[in-house]
């Protein structure tokens, strides 16, 4: 069977099953729409975390970006899994305990106070907007590619499908969709991430092979490690090494750790853990999310080791002609160009820009059948653009892998970005229909109206995400930063106080929260939009970029709701009794609408 | 249940969660991160060190902690009696 074929029934076979499990999980009140009803166990819980945070990024973009940035790419990987250990330990026992059902709801109640509510609704719509926009692109470029049909054509497919289990099953059918797409998903990167260790070092195992030694094409050890080889490989080219980094050791620092505190105070994660039985539950669903997105993120590397190695060896000093096939389809598409610059016929790698700017194609072919480009070219070597989120994508065509392969990517891809976007979307509308219609403007909703109202919300939001992916602002890949650093610059501490410092008062916590929130706004804005030019180290204070400013917004936050609070009125005794108790597991009931 | 022993309850817990706290920050920002260059001389299979701890290793110890957590307060909760019935 041909590739096209077998995309078709593979992706739309995983549209079957989704639909499928939506109609048996259909809700019919608004406890199961937000939380599934509060009965889901931990492993099912922890998979369908791990497929609603692994989103396109993670799964299409991540291991191209390892295999560009070596290992200041480290950030992502220890960032984006160590907010775990800050979420099971610090956030997600004591929020179920708790038992609300969204986090404006917590920073609500805790703080006594419809002004904090708002506040957080406002930074729940705002980072989940940010986040969904990529996804909803994603979906499209991944149909764009396997089912040749338009982007925009794409996203609509895309739309359609969330809309129908979100809407209809709400958390309960969003959940176990999940648990399904986490299963296509890490197939989808685990299988070629295997084939291509066993083909390059002979280990099984991606995780192993990354530190082993290569093959050569007859299959005999060289003796030289895969590691060594790229480090010898890139710096050739005029990169620097591949297990050094470039960025200074202050910014790693401050990037990790806006990611982590940014990935324990994602509302769509933590909404998850609201999910389980049980505050035992809780904890141990945080270990099994983990679990489940290590086995992604620890194979990840190693894919972006072996794509890079197999791409120096099979594109440079290669006559055109001579390219497999992959590379012209991927040129096809829009995403790599090459511009012979020294006329010789063969394509040329180096470090830097080969030309200025993203590829501008002028219609035309060249003498050797590529596509001619319009951009200016630059001083050096190099002639070959690669787009780096080709790397997972094209990887099964780079490595030659068996076509079923290269369909069951395609699934993959689409599941990643159809889990992320789903969760997302289900934050955005109980924001609106529980914290803003029923907590503030209609407290007399009834039930079946509340339960209306989020169906409506969520519908609103799908056509709105689907704009944004039809229509991308150009500036979705440069406010991803926003979502991690507002994340951890103002929910992440105030969530954090409520539990472990019973004296934190509501004036203590929205004055945190507004100059957290607001320096870290401030700093992305002004390097991003008003003066990218300034966007380099010397300009940054203490050579913080924006990526890792909202560990600074957090410290802030941290010291002002500090200083405030010793200022004002301590809290009403009964919220100093409400956080006495959701620090000791005993009766946690099921998640309750007060 | 008395006041005292949720108070220890609490105590014992936040104590439990700075100790892993601390080896969480040791293995990511510790040898991920600060101690990066020194540790890149020691090999470990065909690893640099300080670049295995940075891409692999911190991940590992990560899924420990988190599985050391969860049952180290299983057992707190019993001996404090305050697990869920």
């Amino acid at each position: 069977m041909d590739i096209q074929l077998l995309t078709y029934l593979f992706v739309g076979g995983s549209f079957v099953l989704y639909i499928a499990i939506a109609i048996a999980s259909r809700v019919g009140s608004t406890k199961e729409f937000y939380v599934a009803g509060g009965g889901v166990s931990p492993i099912a819980n922890g998979a369908a975390t791990a497929a609603d945070w692994m989103s396109a990024a993670s799964f299409i973009s991540m291991a191209g970006i390892i295999a560009y940035s070596g290992y200041d790419a480290s950030v992502y990987l220890m960032g984006w899994t160590g907010g775990y250990v800050l979420l099971a330990m610090l956030l997600a026992p004591y929020l179920r305990k708790f038992g609300k059902f969204t986090v404006p709801d917590f920073i609500g109640d805790r703080y006594y106070s419809n002004v904090a509510r708002t506040v957080a609704v406002i930074c729940v719509i705002f980072v989940s907007f940010t986040y969904v926009a990529g996804q909803m692109r994603g979906t499209g470029i991944v149909f764009a590619r396997f089912l040749e049909v338009d982007v925009d054509i794409g996203v609509a497919i895309g739309m359609v499908i969330v809309f129908f289990y979100a809407v209809l099953g709400g958390m309960k059918g969003i959940t176990y969709t999940q648990v399904a797409q986490y299963c296509v998903l890490i197939f989808a990167f685990t299988v070629p991430a295997i084939f291509l260790s066993i083909m390059m070092t002979g280990h099984i195992l991606p995780q192993t092979g990354f530190g082993a030694t290569l093959l050569d094409a007859a299959g005999n050890d060289t003796g030289v490690f895969l590691l060594t080889r790229l480090d010898q490989l890139v710096t050739e080219l005029g990169f620097s090494a591949y297990t050094s980094g470039t960025k200074s050791t202050i910014d790693v620092f401050f990037i990790t750790a806006a990611l982590m505190c940014g990935t324990a105070g994602l509302p769509h994660v933590i909404v998850r853990f609201f999910t389980v039985p049980r505050v035992r539950d809780a904890r141990v669903s945080a270990g099994w999310a983990l679990f489940f997105i290590a086995i992604l993120y620890t194979s990840a590397p190693a894919v972006g080791a072996f794509a890079r190695v197999n791409l120096i060896d099979t594109v440079d000093n290669t006559a055109y002609e001579s390219l497999p096939q992959w590379f012209r389809n991927w040129e096809n598409s829009g995403l790599i160009a090459w511009t012979d610059k020294n006329a010789d016929g063969e394509v040329q790698m180096s470090a830097g820009d080969p030309f200025k700017g993203a590829p501008v194609y002028t219609g035309e072919r060249g003498s050797h059948g590529e596509r001619l480009l319009s951009n200016a070219p630059t001083d050096n070597p190099g002639e070959v653009y690669i787009d780096r989120d080709i790397i997972v994508l094209a990887n099964p065509e780079i490595g030659n892998l068996p076509a079923w392969v290269v369909a069951l990517v395609a699934a993959g891809g689409v599941a990643a970005a159809l889990s992320t976007a789903a969760g997302l979307l289900l934050v955005i509308s109980s924001a609106i229909s529980h914290d803003l219609l029923k907590k503030q403007l209609k407290p007399d909703i009834s039930e079946k109206g509340e339960l209306l109202a989020a169906r409506i919300a969520a519908a609103v939001a799908i056509v709105i995400a689907g704009y944004f992916g039809i229509n991308p602002p150009g500036f979705v890949a440069q406010v991803v930063a926003f979502a991690f650093g507002l994340a951890a610059s103002s929910f992440f501490p105030v969530i954090l106080m409520g539990i472990f410092y019973k004296r934190m008062n509501k004036e203590g916590a929205i004055a945190g929260m507004l100059v957290g929130l607001i320096f870290t706004f401030s700093y992305i804005v002004y390097f991003k939009f008003v003066a990218p030019e300034m966007n380099t180290p010397e300009h940054w204070w203490f050579g913080v970029s924006p990526e890792g400013i909202g560990t600074l917004g957090m410290i802030f936050n941290f010291v002002v709701s500090l200083v405030v609070c010793r200022f004002t009125a301590p809290p009403p005794a009964e919220i100093q009794q409400i956080v006495e108790e959701i620090r000791v597991p005993r009766g946690a009931g099921a998640a309750v609408d007060h | 249940m008395k006041g005292k022993s949720r108070q220890d309850y609490w105590k014992a817990n936040v104590r439990l969660i700075a100790t892993l706290l601390v080896v969480w920050f040791i293995v990511s920002y510790g040898f991920g991160v600060l101690l990066v260059e020194p540790l890149n001389a020691i090999h470990f299979f065909g690893f640099k060190l300080g670049f295995w701890f940075a891409q692999q290793g911190a991940i590992y110890a990560f899924l420990v902690l988190i599985v050391v957590y969860a049952w180290a307060m299983n057992r707190l909760d019993r001996e404090y009696d305050v697990e869920e019935q």
